[in-house]
Order: structure tokens, then sequence, then C-alpha cells
């Protein structure tokens, strides 16, 4: 195996035994992604000078003889959503261009208390807005699979550059699906944590009731390694949880027996690729085989999910993005005569198509005299939606799904349909709504080679739980080891 | 109070300015027709009879956190102004406003 391919707990301990250092592993990968990002195009800029000073210090506390962590020495790629002190962080908006954040975000922070290595920044959908990572505002990034087709949104980068070995894991961000879809469309790990599981701070804001940060990974273990690093309580996001954090890497166990896994019968709809529902199918086989208790359950306002989404998300990123105004950071419009027409021309300007559309989707539920109908209408279903899981978690352990309805589209086949793009998020968006984790892990391939993946969704903070399930079923398949031929 | 979802029609250009967009022709056009689709689609929300139930804002309830009332220090003012579009003798830039 070559040092690109290897995950973070096999490259750990190679550093540890001192066979290799993470300089040699961050040459490696920089040649790597020159070699390969050309066509994958999921780097928006990589910072090579910053990635060795990282490497080489990690280096001597291993030649001094120091005891290094999991985590220390690791190339890792950021989705450009994630604020990096001194190093250029731009949503993937032309409106963030230049913005060089002058603090780091509290998960960059803590992994830097670990000596991870950063090797860049990633591309995404532009504020996060999105499901194929064409909404990017400055270029198109390719499923390492087949190039013609999208790797999945909105962290469509950070899961094609985990897929095409560009990185040995990555961070992405999950609205409404944006870590496990794209971590589907590309084979890979995506864990969503439990909202308030990972601080917020320093995450760009797109819609702060449902945004959380999570891995994306080659494995299961590499995913708790992750989880180990970035959760817990921080004062500086009042929404983090003070929820004791126990140590993930104990939940790697390859025991199902005796859990309860519910099937909820709304997410097997019309609209299914046929080897989608298979390879679903398959899995739950799986489980039942070794031990689990499989249910059919019912989870009933599903079929709402989508319109509840895109009323809540889009009003609540109508107000945090009023921030982008062309006063105090980022761009600022030239050729405006006043103040009014320097705020509407450096934000028709600024924004892309996507983010003006939902800019102008989430003013107008707010609005007075549709509030009412809207946005209240829509918060209480979302109650509705909320106790379809808890009484769905009084029965089972475990509710298990297809993570997308299909494998990956192709690149250009939803664009011009929004309402289309939007429907491919229905299997991820409850999870959100709910603020229930949720992981998704590769299950199969459809016969033209493309990935498909399982979502396994859990109760508010037991992502040991959903650990747990998914190491089992990883550990007795091959899925997570093949790997898409860029040669 | 509730008029229901999507019955009236958008008005795109007052909804443009309330969120202070300048929209081209052409985007006022297409997205007018996108969103009416889209509003279309949200109407099965009428479908639930949600009176009585309280909206979730939040997943998980979050309350009101509060602090010590201490001094900190906040981000030093050069670099805050330093990534700022246009900026003079330490304030924000802006063309004038009072005439």
């Amino acid at each position: 195996m070559k040092l690109h391919q290897l995950t973070i707990h096999q490259l750990h301990a190679l550093l540890v035994k001192k066979e290799v250092t993470s300089k040699e592993a961050t040459e490696t990968l920089y040649r790597r992604i020159r070699e390969t990002d050309g066509r994958i195009r999921a780097y928006l800029l990589l910072t090579e000078e910053e990635a060795f000073r990282q490497a080489d210090q990690v280096d001597r506390k291993i030649a001094k003889g120091e005891e290094i962590g999991d985590l220390s020495g690791i190339p890792l790629g950021l989705k450009d959503i994630l604020c990096t002190k001194g190093i250029q962080t731009t949503c993937a908006s032309k409106i963030l261009e230049g913005y060089v954040p002058f603090y780091d975000a509290t998960v960059i922070g803590e992994l830097k208390k670990k000596d991870a290595v950063f090797l860049g920044k990633l591309n995404m959908d532009e504020f996060a807005m999105g499901s194929s990572t064409e909404n990017s505002g400055f270029q198109i990034t390719h499923n390492p699979w087949d190039l013609e087709r999208i790797p999945g949104g909105s962290s469509g980068g950070s899961a094609a550059a985990v897929a095409a070995d560009e990185c040995i894991a990555a961070l992405g961000t999950d609205t409404g699906g944006s870590i496990r879809q794209p971590a589907a469309c590309c084979g890979v790990v995506g864990l969503k944590p439990t909202y308030g599981r990972v601080s917020r701070y320093g995450l760009v804001a797109f819609a702060s009731s449902l945004d959380q940060i999570g891995p994306i990974t080659k494995d299961v273990e590499d995913c708790a390694i992750l989880m180990n690093a970035i959760s817990g309580y921080d004062p500086r996001d009042s929404t983090s949880v003070k929820e004791e954090v126990p140590d993930y890497k104990q939940s790697l166990k390859k025991d199902v027996n005796g859990i309860r896994i519910g099937i909820p019968k709304e997410y097997f709809i019309e609209g299914i690729d046929p080897e989608v529902e298979k390879a679903v199918r398959d899995a739950i086989d799986f489980f039942r085989k070794w031990g689990a208790e499989i249910q059919e359950i019912s989870l009933p306002h599903t079929e709402y999910a989508v319109a509840i989404y895109y009323i809540i998300a889009t009003a609540e990123a109508s107000s945090n993005l009023a921030r982008y105004d062309g006063v105090k950071y980022g761009f600022r419009s030239k050729g405006y005569r006043d103040l009014m027409e320097m705020y509407t021309q450096t934000r028709a300007r600024g924004f892309g198509k996507e983010v003006k559309r939902r800019i102008i989707l989430g003013t107008y539920v707010l609005s007075a005299g549709y509030y009412d109908a809207y946005y209240r209408k829509a918060s209480q279903v979302r109650t509705l939606m909320r106790k379809d899981f808890d009484e769905a978690f009084q029965r089972v352990d475990v509710i298990v799904s297809p993570t997308a309805p299909t494998p990956a589209f192709r690149i250009g086949e939803k664009t011009e349909d929004p309402l289309q793009m939007y429907l491919s998020d229905i299997h991820t968006i409850p999870v959100n709504l709910a603020g229930i984790p949720a992981i998704s892990i590769p299950c199969g391939f459809s016969r033209q080679g493309l990935p498909i993946g399982l979502q396994l969704m859990g109760k508010h903070f037991d992502e040991g739980m959903l650990l747990r399930v998914a190491y089992t079923f990883e550990q007795n398949t091959d899925f997570h080891l093949r790997k898409p031929k860029l040669t | 109070m509730d008029r229901g979802v999507g019955r009236m029609k958008m008005d795109i250009e007052k909804v443009a300015r309330l969120a202070r967009l300048e929209l081209s022709e052409e985007e006022k056009v297409t997205f007018g027709s996108q969103l009416e689709q889209i509003l279309t689609y949200m109407e099965q929300l009428n479908r639930l009879d949600t009176s009585g139930l309280e909206p979730t804002s939040h997943a998980i309830p979050v309350n009101n956190v509060f602090r010590e009332d201490e001094v900190k220090p906040s981000f030093p003012q050069e670099e805050v102004l330093a990534i700022a579009p246009d900026e003079e003798d330490g304030h924000f830039k802006v063309p004038r406003i009072i005439e």
C-alpha cells in the first residue's frame, strides 16, 4: 500500500514505529494532489509551507522519543467553510474571496493542539448550499469514481479528496446531508454528529439550528479518532452541549447481537434506485444474520421533510448572510453611487445563483404577513418530525436507510431544476431537523461501479452506537477497501 | 392567522429589495418561476393540522447561557480593520449616509 492510501490509524502506527516521517507522508500527499487533482479539482487552496512546518514539528517530537497522539503528523484536508487563522477562507464564494480570518475555528484549534497537519482548503457548494458542489463560485469538483459525475455536496471537495487519496481524512459540515451524501457518492465514511456535540465557533454559518461539523474518512476507526478530537462543549458556542464525551474508539466492537435496528418504511419510496435499495436490503440481511433484531418502523412525517427544511434553512440563511454587505470584510463592489447601491451591488456580484435564490426564498418566508404561514408552520411540523424519531427510538437503537436515493448523478443533470436537486436530500434532511447523529458508510456498488451509501441514524449523543454498528458491517465487508481507478 | 402556504404570488422585486439584492431581469424571471414551483411544493404542509403545536426552533433544547460579566480582551482593532474593504481612523468607511 502506498503512503497516501493509508488511513489515520495505519499512518499513525508507521509514525510511531519510525518507519516513516510526517514530512514524507506530507510530501507523498502533495505529490498525489499534483498528479490527480487536475482531474478531481477538490482543493481550492494548498498550504504547503504551513503543512511542512507542522510536519517537521511532529517529526522532531518523534525523534526526541516523545509520545504522540492519534492525529499527530497526519495530513488532513479542511472544508473551506472553517475559519483558519492567517489562511484564506472563502466558503467557495466570491463574496469572501481574499478573506483571511484572524482566528481559528474551535475545531481547528483542537486539531492543532493534537499536531495534525493541514494540507489545504477544500471545495464545496457556495456557503454549503447544494448537493453536488456545482454551486461553488470557483470550480466544479469531479467524482473520483466517474469524472463525469458529481461528488455530492456540499462537502464534495472533502469527500472527493478522501476517496482520491488526496488527504488521509477531512472535515466537512452537514446542514441537510452535506457530509453524508457526498460520503455516499464517493464511497467513504461520513458522520454528522448530534447537534451541539461539536462547537460551531468559526464555522461560517448557513442555518445555525442545523449546521454541524463532522469527519469524512476512509474507515470507521478514523471517524472515531476524529470525533474524539473535535467533540465537546465550547463556551464560545452557546449551543454546544455540556454532555460528557466518551472515548469513541471504545465503540469499535464487532458485535451487533441483540441491537434493535429499525427500518423506516417511508424511506423506501418510489424513486429509489433499485440497485440502491438492493444494497441496503443486503446490509439489513447482514445485520439480521449477525444477531440484530430487525423491526419495521414508521416515521410518518418524512414526506414533509424537504418542505420544512427549505423553509427553515433558507430563513436562517437569509438572516445569517445579511452580514455580507461589503463593509467589514470580503468583497466590495465598485461603481456604486450610494450606500444602498454598495450593498445591493456587492451582494449581486458576490453571491452566486443558488445563494441568491435561497436568500430570496428565506426573506420571503420571514417577511411580514407570511411568517406564520411558512416559518411558524414549518417549525410546528418540525416538532412532529422530532416526535416521530422520539417514538421510534423507544423501540429501536438504530435506524437504517439509504443515504441518498440514487448513486452520484451526472454533472449538469439537475442544475436547472432546483426542486429536483432539493429532493435528492430526502433521506438526510430529517436527521438535521431532529438534531440526531447519523453516519454514512459504503454498502455496495452499482453495476456502473458507483458507490452506494448506507445511513445509520441514532439517538441524541449516541454516536458510539452508530460507530459500533458501522464498524461491525465494515469489518465484515470490503466495500471500504475498493479504490477508484485514477491511476 | 394562518393564511395557508403559497396562496399569494411572490412580489420578487419587493423581496429582493428587502434582501438588499440587485437582480437582473433574467434572474427575476427564472427565480420567479422556480420559486413559485418550490412554494407550491411547500403547500403540502397545509395538509397537516398544527393548531396548538409548539414550534421547534432547536432540536436540542437551548436555554439562556449566562456567564460572569468580566472584561476580556477583544480582537485587536488593527487586525480587524486590516481585512476591511475600506477604513479610516480606526473605523469602517462607507459612502456618505447623511447629506
